[in-house]
């Protein structure tokens, strides 16, 4: 049943948020640290686990497949949902800040990725 | 006309499916028939729900009663759930090989948002350590910047900057992702994780890779979800008592 694929999510999603919160606890901090990193990670984990085992049914599997096809919907009504006034009017900083720092890490990523396929393919030759 | 607008409030989140459908209908018929599938379907949609955001208030659309339901189907319980279900596409194997780099990249993106914002603003008359920390906070995404902010006691003005700075970076970098995608050699795991991690922007990365390919969106958004943990981490923290040190 697909209630079975949404119930595993659900349970990957909680821990990793209490285990975020946890985080964010031990360093005095308000927010959640990485508690949605935490859960993708676990549902990966828990994934390859019932894979492996082969008990992950193609119909539990579609309860959350049919989450991850509503991702972009969601993330169109955040974004229709974001305060965009105080965004533009928050002044040039705010532009020359965004656009300059976004745009100088764009640049790093081409050569974070040659760096990254260098160190593999030593890896590799080892 | 007001019972009509009451049904509405009342069932926001049903409400919220149908304006939503429609937006997606709207921006992918565009996309295939006005620009030849040129501009992704999804960039349009964000950008759509950005421009109706603008008509809006404090809470974008959501901000007018019968919109209300937008904030539910937007807000952070239902986006960080959807986000986690496009982790069943990732191999574990995968990320194993990104280990080192991937972390690397998340420390090194944080870095170099935080100093290149943060130096910016001092050149913009921002000259105190707390908005300089701040502002070079917002840099990395909307959420490290009032958190910061906040921890280390700096005005509301500048955590209303760095909010909006994070706004801006998450659309440049959901509408720029598809068309730089191939130059900046993103079609695989392992650089969709080096691009999650130095861009960060979770719904940033996870948009514009969406856009570019659905199957990358896991990778980019796995490192993107913990360059925010990252940099709530160091920004007020290390990063900041390095800039203390350095502006005193």
């Amino acid at each position: 049943m697909k209630i079975y694929g949404v119930a595993i999510l659900a349970a990957c999603f909680l821990v990793g948020h209490l285990l975020g919160d946890l985080l964010g606890k031990y360093f005095n901090l308000n927010g959640n640290l990485g508690g949605v990193g935490f859960a993708m990670l676990l549902l990966i984990l828990v994934n390859d686990y019932f894979k492996k085992k082969n008990i992950l049914v193609a119909e539990t599997e579609n309860g959350i497949l049919f989450w991850s096809t509503m991702y972009i919907p969601v993330v169109v009504a955040m974004s229709a949902t974001q305060n965009v006034k105080v965004a533009l009017s928050g002044g040039l900083v705010a532009l020359f800040v965004g656009v300059f720092a976004t745009f100088a890490c764009f640049l790093f990523v081409p050569l974070v990725s040659k760096f990254a396929s260098k160190r593999g393919a030593e890896n590799n030759s080892k | 006309m007001n019972d009509f607008i009451k049904i509405l409030d009342k069932n926001g989140l049903v409400f919220a499916f149908l304006v939503v459908g429609v937006i997606m209908y709207v921006s992918y018929f565009v996309s295939r028939k006005v620009t030849n599938s040129k501009i992704p379907g999804a960039a349009i949609a964000i950008s759509v729900g950005l421009i109706i955001a603008y008509f809006g208030g404090e809470k974008g659309v959501a901000s007018v009663p019968a919109f209300s339901g937008m904030a539910l189907l937007g807000g952070s319980m239902l986006r960080d759930f959807s986000i986690v279900s496009t982790a069943l596409g990732a191999s574990f194997t995968e990320i194993k090989k990104t280990g080192f780099i991937g972390l690397f990249s998340l420390v090194f993106g944080t870095v170099i948002a935080f100093f290149i914002g943060g130096s910016i603003a001092y050149f913009m008359g921002y000259t105190d350590a707390k908005s300089f920390a701040t502002i070079g906070a917002g840099a990395c995404t909307f959420i490290v910047g009032p958190v910061t902010g906040a921890a280390i006691g700096a005005s509301s003005e500048v955590i209303a900057i760095s909010i909006a700075i994070g706004v801006i970076k998450s659309v440049i970098v959901t509408i720029s992702t598809p068309f730089l995608a191939k130059r900046l050699g993103i079609d695989n795991p392992q650089s969709a994780m080096i691009f999650g991690g130095i861009v960060g922007s979770t719904s940033g990365v996870s948009a514009g890779l969406a856009a570019t390919d659905v199957k990358l969106v896991p990778y980019g958004a796995l490192t993107a979800t913990f360059h925010t943990a990252m940099g709530c981490l160091i920004c007020p923290s290390i990063l900041y008592f390095i800039v203390q040190f350095i502006l005193k």
